[in-house]
Order: C-alpha cells, then sequence, then structure tokens
C-alpha cells in the first residue's frame, strides 16, 4: 500500500460530479448532472422514482461506470481507486444485501474485522436499539431493525464518506429518530453524507445541500432555506364552497386563492404573508359572514418545491 | 477537540459524533479472510439443508451399500470409500457452494461484500476456506465410519498425498463449475440445476456403480468428466496402490482451469 492512498487529497470535497452520463442501452438514465458535496455536510439527493438517483450514486460507489463526465470521490475515479476508497467508503444499499441467517452481532464482528480501526459493534448495536436482537437471524428482524443494522454496517469502519439509499424508508417514528441523530452525528464528527430519500421532511430537517434531480438532470441545487424561499401561504378552514374569486379581487395584487379540498382554502404570495395580506383576508371574512377556523401562516415546503419542480406527477 | 466535542447525555447528535470521528483503514488481508471465513462456515453450519448434503447422505450412502452386499454386486467398501469421499467433494465443492453462492447473489450479498475493503480475491480465498474446511470434516467422518466398516486402504505417505492433490485438484474444478453457474443462473434455476447435477453425477461417477459396468464406448466420457476422473484417481491410489495418478489429475486440472476462466469472464456480482 502507498501511504498517499490513504491520504490522497485530504482537502478535496466528498464527491464531485461533472457533466455526468449514463445510459443503458437507449435509456439515458443520467443526462449531464453535475454536483459537488462537502465533507462534514449532508447532500441529500431527491427526485421522482427513475430520475437517476440511484445510478448516479451506484456510479460513485464504483459499481457501475459513467458513459460520460467525471466522478471524483475523496479525490479519487471510484472505478480506478476503488480499492483505496473501500475502506474509507461507508455505503448503506436500499436493498440490504446482509445474508438472511446471520445474527447482528456475529455480521458486525466479521466487517469489524475488515477495518484497522472500527468501532466496537456492542456499542453500534446498543446505541441503535438492536443489542436484545443482537442474536436474532436477520430475516426474523423487523424491517426497521433490518435498516438499522444495513447503517450499522455503513458505519463501523469509521468512514470518511456514507452513501445511504433511502435510510428510513419505512421506519416507525422512533427508529427514524434514531437514524437522524446518527446521520446529524456522522456530520457534526466531520463525514460526508450523501443521502437519498423520498421524504421531504427528511431532507429539509438533516441536509446541508438539496439536490432535485429528475430525468436524470439536476433540476435545481441549495439549501433548504434557498430552495422554500421566502413565499409563504396562509391557510384556514371554513364552509365549502366560499367565492375564491371574490376573495382573489380583495387582497393585494399577486395573490391566488383555491379550495383544496373541499373546505380547506390557502391563499398564496410569492413574498412572505404580511399583516397587511392577514388583515384583508380576516377582512373579507368578516364582510362575508365567514368564521376563519385553523387559521395559520405557513411557508412553502420542500414538499411543494419539489412537486412544483418535477411536476407532480406520480412515477413509478 | 476533546472537550469541544464532549457528549452530554441528553445530546446524542454530539455523542454520536464523538464516536464516529473518521479513522478509516482497511485490515490486512489474512485477517479478513479469516472472518469471511469464519461467518461462511458459521452460516453453513445453520443451515440444515447444506449439512444433510454434505455431511449426513455421503456418510448414509457408504454405510448402506457396504452393509448390503446384494445391492450392487461386487463392490465393498474398499471400492466404495473412494467413491464417497469423491461424492463429499463434489456436494460441497460443487452443490452446496453453487447454491449458497448464488443465493448470495440473489440478495445482494455479494453486491454489498463490494463495498467492504474485502477485495474479491480475498472472498474467492474465504470460499475456498470453508470448502477445504468442511472437506476435511467430511473426510474425517467417512475415513473412521469406513474404518469401522471393514475398510483396509493403501495409506502409505505417497498414496495420502496423492489423496491430497487429487482432492485439492476435485475441489478446484468443482468450485469452478459452481461459480460459473451461481455467476450466470437465476438462485433458482442454480438450485434446480446443481441438484440435477449432483443426481446425475451420482450415478454416473463412479461413486457407487463401477464405471466397468458401463457399455465400453461410455467409458472414455465418463472417466473425461470431473466425478469419474476424481473417483477414478482415488480407487486407483486407495485401492489399487497404483503411483502418480497423472491421466486423473489432468483431466481435473482442465476441468478447473476451463471452469475457472470462465467463470471469472462471466460471473455477475449483482
Amino acid at each position: 500500500m502507498t501511504p498517499s492512498s490513504d491520504t490522497a487529497l485530504p482537502d478535496a470535497p466528498a464527491v464531485e460530479i461533472t457533466g455526468l452520463v449514463k445510459r443503458y442501452g437507449r435509456t439515458v438514465a443520467v443526462d449531464g448532472l453535475s454536483l459537488r458535496a462537502g465533507r462534514g455536510a449532508v447532500t441529500a439527493i431527491l427526485g421522482p422514482n427513475g430520475a437517476g438517483k440511484t445510478t448516479t450514486v451506484e456510479i460513485c460507489e464504483g459499481y457501475r461506470r459513467a458513459d460520460g463526465g467525471s466522478v471524483r470521490v475523496l479525490g479519487l475515479d471510484p472505478v480506478a481507486g476503488r480499492r483505496a476508497l473501500r475502506p474509507r467508503v461507508g455505503v448503506m444499499l436500499q436493498a440490504g444485501g446482509i445474508p438472511p441467517a446471520v445474527r447482528p452481532a456475529e455480521y458486525l464482528q466479521v466487517l469489524a474485522r475488515f477495518h484497522a480501526r472500527p468501532l466496537p459493534p456492542g456499542l453500534l448495536l446498543e446505541r441503535l436499539g438492536l443489542a436484545a436482537s443482537a442474536r436474532t437471524p436477520f430475516k426474523r428482524l423487523s424491517g426497521g431493525q433490518q435498516q438499522r443494522l444495513s447503517l450499522a454496517a455503513a458505519v463501523i469502519g469509521r468512514p470518511e464518506l456514507v452513501f445511504l439509499d433511502e435510510p428510513t424508508a419505512g421506519l416507525d417514528p422512533q427508529a427514524r429518530h434514531a437514524t437522524w441523530d446518527l446521520i446529524a452525528g456522522l456530520r457534526l464528527a466531520g463525514v460526508g453524507v450523501i443521502l437519498t430519500t423520498h421524504h421531504m421532511d427528511e431532507a429539509q430537517r438533516l441536509a446541508d445541500l438539496v439536490a432535485i434531480v429528475d430525468h436524470g438532470q439536476l433540476v435545481v441545487a441549495g439549501t433548504p432555506a434557498e430552495l422554500t424561499g421566502t413565499a409563504g401561504q396562509l391557510r384556514f378552514r371554513a364552509e365549502p364552497g366560499l367565492d375564491t374569486d371574490g376573495l382573489i379581487a380583495a387582497l393585494p395584487a399577486g395573490s391566488a386563492a383555491k379550495e383544496s379540498p373541499a373546505g380547506h382554502y390557502v391563499v398564496e404570495v410569492h413574498d412572505r404573508v404580511d399583516p397587511q395580506l392577514l388583515a384583508a383576508v380576516t377582512a373579507w371574512c368578516a364582510e362575508h359572514g365567514v368564521l376563519a377556523q385553523d387559521l395559520r401562516i405557513e411557508s412553502r415546503t420542500l414538499e411543494d418545491v419539489f412537486l412544483e419542480l418535477t411536476g407532480g406527477e406520480l412515477r413509478s | 477537540m476533546s472537550e469541544a466535542t464532549a457528549a452530554r447525555a441528553d445530546d446524542p447528535e454530539a455523542a454520536w459524533a464523538q464516536v464516529l470521528r473518521p479513522a478509516a483503514g482497511a485490515a490486512p488481508l489474512p485477517r479478513m479472510i479469516a472472518a469471511q471465513a469464519w461467518l461462511e462456515a458459521r452460516l453453513l453450519v445453520r443451515n440444515g439443508e447444506q449439512l444433510l448434503l454434505t455431511l449426513l447422505i455421503p456418510v448414509l450412502l457408504l454405510v448402506a451399500f457396504s452393509l448390503d452386499k446384494s445391492l450392487i454386486r461386487g463392490t465393498g467398501v474398499n471400492f466404495l470409500v473412494p467413491g464417497i469421499i469423491a461424492l463429499a467433494v463434489m456436494s460441497t465443492a460443487f452443490t452446496s457452494q453453487a447454491i449458497a453462492t448464488g443465493f448470495e447473489r440473489r440478495y445482494g450479498v455479494l453486491k454489498r461484500l463490494g463495498a467492504t475493503p474485502l477485495p474479491r480475491g480475498g472472498l474467492i480465498g474465504a470460499k475456498s476456506l470453508t470448502v477445504v474446511g468442511v472437506e476435511v470434516l467430511q473426510a474425517a467422518i467417512i475415513i473412521v465410519a469406513g474404518l469401522g466398516l471393514g475398510w483396509r486402504p493403501h495409506a502409505t505417505p505417497a498414496a495420502a498425498a496423492w489423496v491430497v492433490v487429487l482432492i485439492l485438484a476435485g475441489t478446484a474444478a468443482f468450485s469452478g463449475l459452481a461459480l460459473l453457474m451461481a455467476g450466470t443462473l437465476r438462485a433458482e434455476a442454480t438450485l434446480a440445476a446443481a441438484n440435477l447435477v449432483y443426481l446425475l453425477l451420482l450415478g454416473v461417477g463412479g461413486i457407487i456403480f463401477p464405471l466397468s459396468r458401463f457399455p465400453a464406448g461410455w467409458q472414455p466420457v465418463l472417466l473425461a468428466l470431473p466425478s469419474g476422473a476424481l473417483s477414478d484417481g482415488l480407487r486407483s491410489v486407495l485401492a489399487h496402490s497404483s503411483g502418480f495418478p497423472a491421466r486423473d489429475l489432468l483431466v481435473l486440472a482442465c476441468w478447473a482451469v476451463a471452469g475457472i476462466a470462465l467463470a471469472a469472464r462471466t460471473f455477475r456480482w449483482d
């Protein structure tokens, strides 16, 4: 082993993707995607099914070769540098990849033996709530326990970078929070985290950088605050069938209002909701004898932005 | 640094951050291979069907056909033990390994291992270690059972050496075929085909039925199969005290080279 393989480019970004292209036959799975993910930061890749998320991550992991563009992981080519990268990069696959008959304790013990300075398996089992199931065969663990074991396997070698493909898919709220604590801990410890997810709240809560991809291209990238912007909305509940056109006419220019679903009203503005808008809405309600219930002001969520940018149609 | 990240009981994120500080590095290759072989052996011992196939069936066949001489005339325990050792090698290196590897591929286990520091060569090494370990156990059981049944082999040091060489060559030949099958077929197809080939070679591999009972035209073909070559080689050394089993070793070496080369070219890891 050359001394450089462990220490090569210590300041290189965790992942740097430039103009990545990947085709399967005539289908273009990734179409000129560029993305830069830092160390000590959580980068969330969001996108509808089939957007190219998993393909992109698997190219970074060295499982697939790019057809075009360049990918650097910790400064190295993920295929040519695979031997040097494998100890330094932790991977959690969507499909698990853990033998059905294996027991959590023995599985982590074996993985620990692959690494020079691993975490103690017992510590991971305890902190992830798996200590009581340490000797239960993998196939008899609950879905949430299986996911947490998979997560433990990804971090046991104390990696500099981890790829987590939908780490909280199918988890109950408690297990999700345990996973979020660990991911936040990775970030604090200076580990780069690349995360794909379908949960917008997860990205909003954890990510330093959110990259929305669709049709193999980067649609937009930014911090959650940049993406959700300042646009706001005002929601209330009242009897169904109010005259929303009349309401819009009473509001400042550029406002929109709609009823969706019946009895639930939302007023949207491109700027922050201000006192004048609130006054205008309540004045209109008073004038028309409408009692607005559950009246509240919200900012746009990442989910609103995502649906707006990706068209919102369901794909599988 | 340690004060800055000092964990507080009420701050799980900081507590994680303290233990998750990067300290990456691969373990030495022998340690990785030993750990993986240990895991493979444990999983194998936990699999009832595999134990039946590798440990129980060979011994049952040996005992049944040794005790009841009317089943196949003219084949005593001295004929049977070398054939049963060949069967044991075939069951472990070929059938058991093909099925286990096929399902590992299906469950994404091989893909997941590809993301650990264990290189592919190390994984093959671990699998081979496990196979040889099981074979040693099988051989011990078969030899003890055979001696109990009145087996009197030509047990010279040279014979023992040739037996070891034949078993290793047979293991390489069957392993190549097992990985060729497991790396290209679906797991269910591998399961069916590996069992079918096992039964077929049990019948025509010179395991229990002497190849001399087959039509003369068949015999060169059956001796050119890895099963026929291995059982014939073991039998010539242990029962007939022949020397260097050159032809049988050459057959096994050819199967090993061809099988491993083909498997290396065609193996799909996911």
